[in-house]
């Protein structure tokens, strides 16, 4: 009892002793970090794996032999790990060739919508003109207006467009991207504005008193400073393009030319051309190609993040 | 004479007709693509389509608003439909919105194994596009025959092995008000779709983030301010802007996925009733279109901008 009473006495002393008030700060810092640290690392993880369970299933089984699939005792490790999915998907998919096509189409497209969106959604965050108001409410209308609903309409317009049909040609989806009317293009043009908006107006008046014309700001300081939104819309265009199977469908366009339109068909194509009923073996070769699907823009999306970092960088506002 | 004019000209003209230049490519486009389209639509509204398929074309014939009065009072479901879309997408947007918020907080901080968990949030943005999910549905729907949404959804919910009932019981007893129960344990059984939907919020927040300029944090800093005054005095008022793009995108993504579109695309396409299907669709994009206003306007108002 009274040994205790000792050393809770000194432990009193210990804490009030001014002498260790920095280590007792300290320690306080660092344990907070540590919880800090240890709280987002479950965070993080816990949802990572929310996200990643399907997938997980999704690529495992897409190296199980036809024997695993019937083998109860075979789970998320396959016994006799076969590629035969993916070399199969592979030749269905013409996968190289598929690629490339849908890559070209998809970049060039990406490239027409930032130039385009950026220009309008400048135009939009930073000059006055009539209407304003109303045409930045017809952006909105845009972004809120279901496509399914001008799909009709939108039809008749290139079937008889002037003297020419487009249908059944990339020309369609060209021109209204071309026209700031492509896919999404609307949630773009809003991207662009608001972070136009955001940035100060006094690098661009520096701009302007040095001379520089309202294009050349335009491209020149703006651009630059908005960086992460140029990232953001290009991530997004390029990866929805990609995906998009909606317009092309509606266009009918050719379906040996985009990936998207093989992949949706995927399943039948193959149960069709080897003559595979079971459909729990068909859903091994549908992982595989929506896996082959997904590697691609997975990289690009990598590859794209990693510049978020360098763009705010090189960005300097001087202020 | 020219030049003469070219004075005559004020700053504020000049810089009207650069902003109208800037603007033309998408006001072109808007005329030509959507106005067309959206005036034909009003027409449909307001008539019955019959589609000649033989030539291709199509006949109208007047109807006057009837399309409009007969869904929302003679449809089965229309207006019930409408209601609970409208609800799920005032619960979700708000959720949405604070979830990749957080989210995206956390993942622009420096830590390791960064890049791979920012790949792993993007997933769901490539997964829940139309090519992929409309092939593993063709193979779910080999599986399970046309069920295979809802018993999915069953299967899962079966398979977590969390008893629901016992912890709304236990917070019935805390006393907590039922609404806001309800509200809570419908978050927490929707966690999936909430993370699945938000990962183009998550992109958009980061580079907000990003946008934020480094020298704001250093006065902040310098001055002495705590993390949290941090974030409710610089990081929040610079991302503002952007959660009102997110709100956006978030109204829009769930509305686009709601049973009100699947519904006004199967009249069209299953039933052949153009007219009904177009009153339909102009219905719930005004009434998406005036939320999002009123949102937005409120929103706005206490937005920074730097003009």
């Amino acid at each position: 009892m009274q040994l205790a009473e000792k050393y809770k006495t000194k432990l009193q002393n210990l804490r009030d002793d001014k002498q260790f008030a920095n280590d007792r700060r300290k320690a306080a810092r660092v344990s907070k970090k540590v919880i800090l640290g240890l709280f987002k690392a479950v965070v993080l993880i816990g949802i990572s794996y929310l996200i990643l369970s399907p997938l997980i299933g999704m690529i495992s089984s897409s190296f199980f032999s036809d024997s695993d699939r019937y083998n109860p005792m075979v789970y998320l490790f396959p016994a006799n790990p076969t590629l035969e999915r993916y070399t199969m998907s592979i030749k269905v998919l013409k996968y190289g060739k598929m690629l490339l096509t849908s890559l070209i189409y998809d970049v060039s497209l990406m490239a027409i919508q930032l130039v385009i969106c950026s220009l309008v959604g400048y135009g939009f965050a930073r000059f006055n003109f009539p209407f304003k108001k109303v045409l930045f409410g017809c952006v909105v209308i845009m972004i809120v207006l279901p496509v399914n609903t001008i799909m009709v309409p939108l039809y008749m317009t290139f079937r008889n467009f002037g003297p020419l049909n487009l249908l059944s040609t990339p020309w369609p989806v060209v021109l209204m991207t071309l026209f700031g009317c492509g896919l999404r293009s609307g949630l773009y043009i809003y991207i662009f504005n608001q972070f136009f908006r955001g940035l100060p107006k006094e690098i661009e008046e520096a701009a302007f008193v040095d001379g520089a014309g309202m294009f050349y700001t335009y491209s020149r300081i703006m651009l630059v400073n908005a960086m992460p939104s140029v990232i953001t819309v290009s991530i997004f265009s390029l990866v929805w393009q990609y995906n998009d199977t909606f317009y092309a469908r509606m266009f009918t366009m050719n379906a040996d030319m985009l990936i998207s339109m093989k992949i949706s068909s995927f399943t039948n194509t193959i149960s069709n051309s080897f003559k595979i009923i079971d459909p729990s073996i068909l859903k091994l070769y549908t992982y595989a190609g929506v896996i082959l699907m997904i590697l691609p823009v997975m990289l690009i999306y990598v590859l794209l993040q990693k510049r978020f970092i360098e763009g705010v960088e090189r960005s300097g506002i001087v202020g | 004479m020219n030049e003469n004019k070219k004075r005559k000209m004020t700053l504020a003209t000049k810089r009207s007709i650069v902003g109208l230049l800037f603007v033309s490519p998408w006001l072109i486009g808007f005329l030509v693509f959507y106005v067309r389209s959206l005036i034909m639509s009003v027409q449909f509204s307001l008539s019955t389509v019959s589609v000649n398929t033989a030539s291709g074309g199509y006949q109208l014939e007047f109807l006057g608003i009837k399309n409009f009065i007969y869904a929302f009072t003679e449809h089965a479901s229309f207006s019930q439909t409408l209601v609970t879309s409208l609800q799920d997408i005032l619960i979700d947007v708000p959720l949405i919105v604070f979830f990749s918020l957080f989210m995206a907080m956390l993942l622009n901080k420096k830590f390791t194994g960064r890049t791979l968990i920012r790949a792993i949030f993007f997933l769901p943005v490539i997964m829940n596009s139309e090519a992929i999910t409309s092939a593993i549905d063709a193979v779910r729907e080999l599986m399970m025959g046309g069920l295979s949404a809802t018993s999915g959804a069953m299967a899962d919910a079966a398979e977590s092995g969390v008893n629901m009932d016992y912890y709304i019981s236990l917070f019935k007893e805390l006393a907590l008000p039922d609404s806001l129960l309800d509200y809570i344990v419908g978050a927490v059984s929707r966690i999936n779709d909430i993370i699945s939907a938000s990962g183009v919020q998550i992109v958009i927040f980061i580079a907000a983030l990003q946008s934020i300029p480094s020298s704001l944090y250093e006065v902040a800093k310098i001055e002495g301010a705590t993390g949290y005054e941090t974030f409710w005095k610089v990081t929040f008022p610079m991302v503002m802007p952007h959660i009102i793009t997110n709100i956006v995108y978030t109204v829009v993504d769930s509305f686009v996925n709601s049973e009100i579109v699947d519904m006004a695309y199967e009249t069209a396409f299953r039933q052949q009733n153009w007219g009904l299907s177009a009153a339909m669709s102009l219905i719930t994009t005004t009434i998406v279109c005036l939320i999002l206003g009123i949102v937005c306007g409120f929103i706005q108002k206490r937005t920074f901008y730097y003009n």
